[in-house]
């Protein structure tokens, strides 16, 4: 397998992309098998998330649409898990559900061990245990930076000192010190993204939901984003969950990666990432990297 | 912090251009009435048309001056203001919380929008003889004329404003739990706002022509009343003059209004120097 892949970094960049279909598929089967749901049985930090027997349908009910088939899912609490899959997979679906958006057709739902719905009823407490990050930023455009990024603690009636004092700590740490009396519009869209990180951290949830965050913004900018979600990911100790549709981010960012099948959605492979951290960007280019996203891109092939 | 860095800048800086074009108005505007005003002068003079069809540039400008001096010209200023305004408050009160009604509620759409297109389809100042009947000669009939003119542009842009909400904006506000009335005041009011101040630009000009048609019919106050007096004199330069009266009245509103938006949303595109009007 690591004999396919060429070593120089260049090489392997251009290798990443010219050949999404032409490789011959003799190992995959084989690192597809490393999948370990033995993991979570041994962890003793605590659920995140737990789904059970989750499912969801959309549409009529003459042409009803099974958008995620029964699923079971744990996120153990310091994960950083991706959801990964061709479009009409559901990924986005399981990440709207879990972040308390759309409600479950069955099954039960769980975030930080509180259900997440009663009935129809979304339950306040374990919303405020979630931070959503959309592929927009998603800023008010007649609030200033400071302003999005305080809304969430203004809604909670937290003093303005206060507000004011986690502003300048939080645009620090996603780098856009500064620019806090700007208009969203006068920012380039990563600092903008970074202004979404900064207001959906400003509550302090222990959990960070990222909706192919980076997914409208250039290949340079999305690879330093990247990295400095992880070096966040890694000072913050929140748990992630992301989806996106890009192998090599997926395999960048991730713990574990679900790889989600369409029609019905349905988790079809586990897989954990073995890389140390902190990753950096010439980790993409070793053998072994090249290997997962080449596995993982014929087994995207199959099921799409 | 590691982005590129052209992309840490906002961009600022206008184009030597675009400052041209700004204050090419300044420059355009009183040429253009300078040339109008002498080709009307010149056909006066050669034409020697008479003066009840249409008088001199000098002779409309010494009745204005007039106009100026004479106490009753203000009264009849200060009392089409009044009706133009009490009757636009209204408009907005009942225009921007029935738009926001609507576009919220639907059953409440579906069964009000036959009614809402029909008033929209009746011409309004048809109305005016029947308010005449209703509440007399006095201000209540130019109120209410100058309410239902101005209410409709109001009540549309507003409903068009409300639903016009991102999706992802809303989904920002269901993230972060907020209850039903912070969602209104925090997205849905300030979203909508560019779309009211829209409508109410259009509705203020419509609520002084309200104003002024039901003075034409009742009543013997108002800048209205001034012009039918006029006529009936044929004092045509006089006509004229009040007619001045009424274009400053419906500038000094149009541009409360603009001002109204350059207070109220200033991060919205249509209020920065060569934004969209």
């Amino acid at each position: 397998m690591p004999g396919d892949a060429p070593t120089d970094r260049k090489a392997c960049h251009a290798f990443d992309e010219a050949y999404p279909r032409a490789i011959p598929c003799s190992g995959q089967t084989r690192a597809m098998a490393v999948t370990t749901p033995a993991r979570d049985a041994i962890d003793s930090r605590g659920d995140a998330i737990r789904l059970e027997r989750v499912d969801k349908w959309y549409g009529t009910r003459d042409q009803p649409v099974h958008a995620l088939d029964t699923t079971d899912l744990t996120v153990s609490k310091g994960d950083f898990v991706v959801l990964l899959g061709p479009s009409g997979c559901g990924k986005t679906t399981l990440l709207r559900m879990i972040g308390g958006l759309i409600a479950p057709s069955h099954g039960l739902l769980k975030v930080m061990d509180r259900d997440l719905w009663k009935g129809d009823a979304r339950q306040s407490e374990a919303v405020k245990s979630l931070g959503i990050v959309f592929q927009e930023a998603n800023l008010f455009p007649w609030l200033t930076i400071e302003q999005n990024i305080a809304l969430p603690l203004e809604l909670r009636q937290v003093p303005k000192a206060e507000r004011a004092a986690r502003v300048r700590e939080l645009t620090s740490l996603v780098g856009i010190a500064g620019f806090e009396q700007r208009w969203p519009r006068e920012l380039s869209g990563g600092m903008r993204q970074r202004a979404a990180i900064a207001r959906a951290l400003s509550y302090g949830p222990d959990i960070l939901l990222m909706d192919e965050p980076f997914g409208a913004l250039d290949a340079m900018t999305r690879d330093a984003m990247n990295i400095e979600l992880q070096n966040l990911w890694m000072k913050t100790g929140k748990t992630i969950v992301l989806v996106t549709h890009s192998i090599a981010e997926a395999v960048f960012l991730a713990d574990r990666i679900i790889l989600l099948s369409p029609r019905p959605g349905r988790i079809d492979t586990v897989l954990n990432v073995p890389f140390a951290r902190p990753r950096v960007i010439d980790t993409q280019s070793s053998a072994e990297f090249q290997a997962i996203v080449r596995d993982l891109r014929h087994r995207l092939d199959q099921i799409s | 912090m590691t982005e590129p860095a052209l992309q840490d800048k906002p961009s600022s800086a206008p184009k030597p251009t675009r400052d041209y074009k700004v204050y090419l108005p300044w420059i355009t505007t009183p040429a253009l009435c300078l040339v109008l005003v002498g080709v009307w002068w010149t056909y006066v003079d050669l034409s020697k048309i008479s003066a009840f069809i249409l008088p001199s540039p000098a002779a409309v400008w010494s009745a204005w001056v007039d106009l100026l001096w004479s106490q009753r010209a203000w009264t009849d200023a200060f009392m089409t203001a009044y009706a133009t305004l009490v009757g636009f408050f209204w408009a907005v009160i009942v225009g921007v919380g029935l738009g926001v009604a609507i576009a919220r509620v639907r059953w409440l759409e579906q069964t009000l929008n036959p009614f809402i297109v029909a008033s929209q389809v009746l011409p309004k100042v048809a109305l005016v003889p029947l308010f005449v009947v209703w509440f007399g000669f006095g201000i209540t009939s130019k109120v209410l004329i100058a309410a239902i003119l101005a209410f409709f542009p109001i009540l549309t842009n507003t409903a068009l404003g409300v639903k016009s909400i991102d999706h992802g904006h809303r989904d920002v506000m269901i993230s972060l739990n907020a209850t039903r009335s912070q969602v209104f005041r925090r997205l849905e009011l300030p979203s909508a706002l560019p779309y009211i101040i829209t409508g109410m630009e259009v509705g203020i000009v419509l609520a002084l022509i309200g104003a002024i048609v039901g003075e034409y019919l009742g009543g013997d106050l108002g800048l209205g009343h001034l012009l039918i007096g006029r006529m009936n004199a044929f004092e045509t330069d006089g006509l004229f003059a009040v007619m001045i009266h009424m274009t400053i009245l419906g500038f000094i509103f149009y541009f409360a209004i603009s001002a109204l938006r350059r207070i109220l949303i200033p991060w919205h595109a249509s209020s920065r120097p060569g934004g969209a009007p």
